[in-house]
């Protein structure tokens, strides 16, 4: 199975190749282990970007191949990353609590040492309690499990609320949205006990690691990120090729005929909609201690929409589409905000980037959706000389949201 | 796979451009962290141009230690993860001496971990809501201490206010900075029934029942008042929402912690005058210092623009560290930080600022009342307030204290007499 | 206070004396010159005192030009005189005594006098005297402001007096009104206060109830058996009821030194911390104390060796507390007061309860049509046309940064408004139909990639904007007469501009309907979207219909973005504060049918305004569970509240 698996996706041996080859060129030109030709912070944004790929790979499963255009998985991202940040920020200032009770004359009881914890982490926003939901907090092997269980969950309780009541199409997209709107707000309030707009913060330092450099750190959370890429696109790449992938496919051309051919579509997507919540939520574990901060902005709703311009710029429909354009966007994006590329002087006008990079992003994405809808990972097919027959598309089904017939070429 | 190949070359090539600024001695670069676009843009760019103009000024005057000044400007796009990825960017790619930057809370919380790795220097130009000392972040704008506590005393005693509306946007820099005046009104025998506490999202716009809402506390016979911390935007539709319900000065007075020359720009404020602030600077503060620095920006950046308290802020806090830095000889940030205590620079409004060794400035508190030209008419200066990091008016936070001079520690506690931690609390 | 009383209480009988002419007011100033200059609410007061004792002439004249800021004193002499401005730079000074131009004085040689809000407020009531019986109806206006603002005991039988005299209706009701209020608050005698109390009962105004709710305020007392004859006791309290707590209840007798009070948890470790001898505290070993239980034993045994003050344990208190009887005592002795102001309150309670709720029905409307107004142009584009225009946000904010465009180029805020309203549909209906033939057209089978595609197009605009418009906000101020409120009473107001936006909204209803159930236009929209096709067939052209029915529907966006930036603010971000929300308010409705995006917005208008009324503190919670409603609702109801049905409802 796993021979024929490979042999029927050689793209997948390709990628994991060119993945382990970056990961071992960053290695080696990294400041912790290597020449220091590459900043510690030029890691941590690559390492972030890598986690990013994965999402754009979740985002790719569920829209791409099942052809639900969530715009919500950030908001399964960023619980993941909330997750995590909770047993770091306990961790590390237990460890500060700790070290300055041990002075006291009087030993201090667990309930002191307690309080002084949440006065530490919650005394920013005027409270001296640990809420409920932070009774986990102290446990990493159950923060672990929650950082793929509550993403999961919601996406399992959300998904079958929608998928039962029928909603598709851009209904659902905007049901989503309105997912995350509503997520983000709750986040916003400090009375949802996750410390309000300020979030989670410092979750760079690793407790007990203190004496860990930071360049040491970005390296093994980038070998981290690249390794959960690597792992779930193998995932991804299997789930697709097998009987599972033709059946979403299917429900993603006609929900309608797999229905009647006695599949259940709701399982299907369930199934899908849940599966890429975690893997969401595992690569938002793994961005966010490389971030350092997470707060509610982050899970704001154009984060989503943006997720899904990756992944339609890189080329929905292929797994390596989405990495590339996860990449992609997210490394102009950097460039850009961070001044280096010169100003263009028009003469009457100088362009500065910084002001004129996002109506650039902007208009890019109509140009991709109006003559590119295979996005950069469409220039393979000219390269691998790949051409379908000039069909001209009619919708293959009556679902709004259904492909042309002349993309559906896998 | 070529492209692929491309792309790894592309990605190696912009890690090179990343790198490829090497450490000199001179020019001596100066690191500006604000956001140049996304929703605090509207606050931040007007820093940059501020730190812009203080450079060239400097530059004009022959640099610092015979070097030129160099601005190096990034733009973490209000976007918080990206302020501490641009800082960090700073420090070791662009090897700043110095950082002049932030504006929210959030963004600062998200900045001080890599800062104080990094041993690198901030300059935090807005006033926050205190409970932090980092060693190595100076903070030159008002902790609470030296604008709400000074406001919520004018309120008591020169207006005579008996109830109180705290009305903020929620989140960290309003939520702190009530529950401590909650704490103080409590303590100044105002009962708990009348403090009436209201959080609003960021950009809110539907003011009208909350307005409703403070007229109606009136109605046990107490003068009401409102402080409000509300942020940026939301203030034009409160603003205007309370225009509308006719709400005089002079029945319900607003004080405002938030709101200067900048946001009422936006706003029509015939209706407003007689609503107060509090800030360390106001733009119609009548100095020959502030006359000049008025005009320079004008000249600079156009007529129709104002100055607040915020630039005042840089303004000290940038000539604050020139002269710390020439008279430690050095830019390294060791140095420049024990000549900073003690540094004395002359305020915009009159009198002299001096760095204190809880990296707070001891500075005189304004309260302005709004004119119809969207000015403030300064109506009442207190006395020099020194900056409090720890706020006497929490349990928690009244036996702490910040001495990074000689007792070397942000966080001191005078109950146990021990340092609770040297970081700063993020 | 006192003091200030009695000084009324002179002044009052000298009122109708008639002024000494020679008196002069200058050297009275300059005997106070200090603390008017110091301008203070704590120390003015003697200030003020003694220029009305001065019985000057000029004195009234004097406290007039304090009050509006006209009092300036000369810096070299120290002399003050009323400044009256000639340019920025030079006053022209004039004397107060003899009224003569004293010439002019350059800016930098005189300094004003800013008494703030509470010393001008102490002004105003010291200037009552003079107004009440002013001819000027202005003057006799600010004094019953004055009294309004700060009520005093001194002020009622100056306003009896003056009652009679009053020639002018309207003030001579509000004078009457007042007196009444004066009345309840300070009168002397029972049954006046009683009887003016019952006149006022049903009276919604904020001032009554201001002076009705002081007369009920209560103590918390503790008293040792019995309670004493002649305490006019509200209710009597039990200690662990849910008005009085047992723990308040016994900080109550704390308090008074009745009880000892209770040892905290940080109280009991000090205590160990400081009874620390050879590692060991009362007999227990120092690295045991990590125990709750381990620190009480240590501390009994401190305490026993009477080192310390004896626990209070919960069984003290309970004994404590039994001792004693607790009640609720009105400050306020008279009963028959007391009694009568209840009755009026609880009168007026349930009359503000009625009028609170219908305010909040208001507000919940005039929110309701916001929300329509900035949806209904995406009830076409989206409704009708079936398009996802993420950038549907963006037009609005177009429509309201052409409305503050305008305004730099016609001041007049009246015709700049009358000018913005069909120029944003102009430009908004232009960038529509652009957009529509540039991108849309391309993508109509295709609705997940223009959501996509006009995504693009909304960050792009944004940014434009402000590159253009720079990132503050930009004033848009609405002309004169929709300033201020429409006031019913106290309770229910709403402000002229939320009326403006809701007859704004229902025109707009109004002319969707027409269109599309009148007008050619409007019966060839709904061909073309039914059956593209077939439409063609008839002869109907679809590329221009569809491009007309977007370009209204942007244009309509647009004119919503003026009215949103009249009552809200102008920014790169406005839009993007609505397109959520617009396009909830629109799928919540029932897509496709008008009616149903009204539904949308009243349901989700008042659902908001729902939670916030049961939430007041915490605006945010509302918004957060408005959404969270929606999305629940719409699991049940996938179709919208009106739905579509038959084929016109597609798949």
């Amino acid at each position: 199975m796993q021979r024929s698996f490979v042999a029927r996706n050689p793209s997948v041996l390709i990628f994991l190749a060119c993945l382990g080859l970056f990961v071992l060129g960053v290695t080696v030109l990294s400041e912790a282990v290597g020449n220091g030709f590459l900043s510690t912070s030029f890691v941590k944004t690559l390492g972030k970007t890598l986690c990013l790929a994965l999402i754009a790979v979740a985002m790719d499963l569920v829209w791409g191949y099942t052809g639900i255009l969530s715009l919500g998985h950030f908001a399964f991202f960023g619980l993941g990353g909330y997750m995590i940040g909770m047993w770091l920020m306990y961790e590390r200032t237990r460890d500060i609590v700790a070290t300055s009770l041990a002075e006291a004359p009087i030993p201090a009881t667990v309930t002191e040492i307690q309080e002084a914890i949440a006065t530490q982490i919650f005394g920013v926003v005027g409270s001296n309690e640990f809420p409920l939901v932070w009774s986990f907090a102290d446990s990493l092997v159950i923060q672990l499990i929650l950082v793929v269980a509550v993403p999961g969950l919601l996406a399992l309780v959300f998904g079958w609320l929608a998928f039962r009541a029928r909603v598709t199409g851009v209904y659902l997209s905007i049901l989503t949205q309105a997912m995350t709107l509503a997520l983000a707000l709750y986040l916003f309030q400090n009375d949802s006990g996750l410390r309000g707009n300020n979030g989670l913060s410092g979750l760079q330092n690793l407790p007990g690691l203190d004496d860990v450099p930071q360049a040491l750190v970005s390296l093994w959370f980038f070998w981290a990120s690249a390794a959960a890429l690597g792992l779930g696109y193998l995932l991804a790449a299997w789930v697709v090729s097998g009987k599972f992938g033709s059946v979403i496919r299917g429900i993603r051309d006609n929900e309608a005929r797999v229905r009647f051919l006695g599949y259940q579509v709701e399982v299907y997507k369930l199934v899908i909609f849940a599966g890429t919540a975690m893997i969401s939520g595992i690569a938002g574990a793994l961005y966010y201690p490389q971030a350092g901060i997470i707060n509610p902005a982050e899970i704001a709703p154009i984060a989503s929409i943006y997720l899904a311009v990756w992944v339609a710029i890189g080329g929905r429909g292929r797994l390596y589409g989405a990495v590339i354009g996860a990449i992609f966007v997210t490394l102009f994006s950097s460039l850009f905000t961070g001044g280096q590329v010169p100003d263009v002087n028009l003469g009457f006008y100088t362009v500065k980037w910084v002001d004129w990079w996002l109506i650039v992003l902007g208009l890019s994405f109509v140009l991709v959706t109006l003559y590119a809808p295979k996005g950069i990972g469409g220039l393979f097919d000219l390269i691998a000389h790949r051409t379908h027959p000039d069909r001209h598309g009619a919708p293959l089904g009556p679902d709004m949201g259904a492909l042309q017939e002349k993309e559906a070429q896998e | 796979m070529t492209i692929l190949k491309t792309a790894l070359c592309t990605t190696t090539a912009l890690a090179a451009m990343a790198t490829a600024a090497i450490a000199e001695d001179c020019p001596i670069k100066v690191g500006v962290l604000h956001s140049l676009s996304g929703t605090m843009a509207i606050s931040e760019t007007t820093l940059k141009d501020t730190m812009l103009m203080l450079i060239e000024q400097q530059n004009e005057k022959g640099g610092v230690l015979g070097c030129d000044l160099e601005a190096v400007v990034v733009d973490p796009a209000s976007d918080w993860p990206l302020f501490a990825e641009k800082a960090r960017e700073l420090l070791t790619v662009h090897d700043v001496d110095v950082i002049f930057g932030n504006w929210t809370s959030v963004s600062r919380k998200s900045v001080l971990p890599v800062i104080e790795e990094l041993d690198g220097l901030l300059f935090y130009p807005v006033q926050y809501e205190g409970e932090e000392s980092s060693k190595n972040v100076f903070y030159t704008g008002a902790a609470p201490n030296q604008q709400a506590i000074p406001a919520t005393d004018y309120f008591l005693e020169e207006l005579g206010v008996e109830k109180f509306a705290l009305l903020g946007t929620d989140y960290v820099y309003p939520r702190t900075t009530n529950n401590i005046l909650e704490s103080y009104l409590k303590s100044k025998g105002v009962s708990a029934n009348d403090i009436f506490v209201n959080y609003t999202p960021f950009g809110h716009s539907d003011w009208s029942k909350i307005v409703a809402d403070v007229v109606a506390l009136a109605a046990d016979g107490k003068k009401v008042g409102v402080i409000s911390t509300i942020n940026g935007d939301a203030n034009i539709g409160f603003y205007k929402e309370l225009a509308a319900a006719g709400i005089s000065a002079d029945d319900i007075p607003v004080v405002a912690f938030s709101v200067g020359e900048e946001e009422l720009s936006g706003l029509d404020t015939s209706n407003l005058v007689g609503h107060l602030a509090a800030w360390n600077y106001f733009q119609s503060a009548d100095t020959e210092a502030n006359a000049e620095w008025v005009a320079a920006w004008k000249a600079r950046m156009g007529a129709e623009r104002v100055t607040n308290d915020p630039m005042e802020a840089h303004y000290i806090g940038f000539n604050m560290w020139v002269n710390a830095a020439e008279a430690a000889g050095t830019t390294d940030v060791d140095a420049v930080r024990s000549a900073m205590y003690g540094q004395e620079f002359p305020n915009l409004t009159g009198g002299t600022a001096v760095m204190l060794p809880n990296h707070h400035l001891a500075k005189p508190v304004l309260i302005g009342e709004i004119l119809d030209d969207g000015q403030f008419d300064i109506i009442s200066e207190t006395d020099v307030v020194p900056g409090d990091a720890w706020t006497d008016f929490l349990p928690e936070s009244a036996v702490l204290v910040s001495d990074w001079k000689d007792l070397g520690c942000g966080m001191y506690n005078t109950e146990t007499e021990t340092c609770v931690q040297t970081k700063s609390n993020y | 206070m006192k003091l200030l009383l009695l000084l009324g209480l002179c002044v009052l009988a000298q009122v109708n004396i008639a002024w000494a002419d020679d008196v002069l007011i200058q050297p009275v100033l300059q005997e106070q010159r200090e603390t008017i200059v110091k301008s203070s609410r704590k120390t003015i007061g003697p200030a003020i005192d003694a220029v009305v004792a001065s019985k000057a002439p000029a004195a009234q004249d004097v406290l007039q030009a304090w009050v509006t800021k006209d009092m300036w004193y000369r810096k070299d002499d120290g002399l003050f005189f009323r400044a009256e401005k000639v340019d920025s730079k030079t006053y022209r000074l004039i004397d107060f005594d003899t009224g003569a131009d004293m010439g002019t004085a350059d800016k930098s040689d005189i300094k004003q006098i800013k008494p703030n809000s509470g010393v001008r407020a102490m002004i105003s009531t010291a200037l009552v005297r003079f107004q009440l019986t002013d001819p000027d109806p202005t003057r006799r206006m600010e004094a019953l402001i004055a009294i309004e603002r700060a009520p005093e005991a001194s002020l009622l039988a100056p306003l009896r007096l003056s009652i009679e005299g009053e020639i002018d209706p309207d003030i001579a009701a509000r004078k009457a009104r007042i007196e009444r209020l004066l009345t309840i608050a300070y009168d002397a005698d029972t049954p006046t206060r009683v009887a003016a109390i019952e006149d006022m009962a049903g009276d919604l105004g904020v001032d009554v109830r201001a002076t009705l709710n002081p007369l009920l305020v209560t103590d918390l007392a503790a008293f040792p058996g019995a309670i004493p004859e002649g305490v006019n006791v509200r209710a009597e309290l039990k200690p662990g009821d849910d008005v009085l707590s047992i723990a308040d209840a016994y900080a109550l007798l704390v308090d008074g030194d009745l009880a000892p009070p209770r040892v905290s948890g940080a109280d009991i470790r000090n205590a160990l911390a400081a009874n620390i001898v050879d590692g060991k505290v009362g007999g227990i070993s120092v690295h045991t104390l990590s125990d709750e239980f381990q620190r009480a034993r240590a501390y009994v045994a401190l305490s026993e060796a009477g080192l310390v003050p004896p626990l209070v344990t919960a069984s003290d208190v309970e004994a404590s507390l039994a001792d004693y009887r607790f009640a609720e005592v009105y400050q306020v002795d008279d009963p028959a007061v007391t009694t009568a102001a209840q009755d009026a309150l609880t009168k007026i309670e349930l009359k503000v309860g009625v009028n609170q709720a219908i305010d909040l029905g208001l507000d919940a409307l005039s929110l309701a049509s916001i929300y329509f107004l900035a949806a209904i142009g995406l009830a076409i584009t989206f409704g009708v046309m079936g398009v996802i225009n993420m950038a549907h946000g963006e037009f609005i904010m177009m429509g309201a940064y052409t409305g503050y465009v305008v305004q730099q180029f016609i001041p007049d805020h009246t015709i700049s408004i009358l000018v913005a309203l069909p120029l944003a549909f102009t430009v908004t209906f232009g960038a529509g139909v652009l957009m529509e033939r540039l991108v849309i057209r391309w993508l109509y089978n295709r609705p997940l990639e223009t959501l996509l595609a006009t995504f693009g197009i909304s960050i792009a605009l944004q940014q434009l904007a402000k590159n253009i418009f720079g990132t503050q906000a930009r004033p848009l101020t609405s002309p004169g007469w929709l300033d201020g409120a429409l006031v019913l009473n106290d309770v229910v107001s709403i402000s002229y501009i939320r009326i403006a936006i809701f007859v704004l909204a229902l025109l707009f209803l109004g002319l969707f309907l027409f269109i599309m159930r009148r007008t050619r236009l409007g019966l060839e929209t709904r061909t073309v979207t039914q059956n593209r096709a077939m439409a063609a067939s008839m002869g109907i052209n679809p590329d221009r219909v569809n491009m007309l029915t977007f370009g209204l529907g942007s244009g309509i966006a647009g004119v919503a973005g003026v009215a949103i930036g009249l009552f809200a603010k102008v920014t790169s971000e406005l839009g993007s504060d609505y397109i959520v929300q617009s396009f909830m308010t629109v799928v919540v409705g029932g897509v496709g049918n008008i009616w149903g995006t009204l539904a949308g917005a009243a349901m989700i208008g008042g659902l908001q305004k729902g939670i916030e009324w049961m939430n007041p503190s915490n605006t945010l919670a509302a918004q957060t569970y408005m959404i969270v409603f929606i999305i629940i609702f719409i699991q049940f109801r996938p179709r919208g509240i009106i739905a579509l049905k038959g084929r016109a409802a597609g798949d």
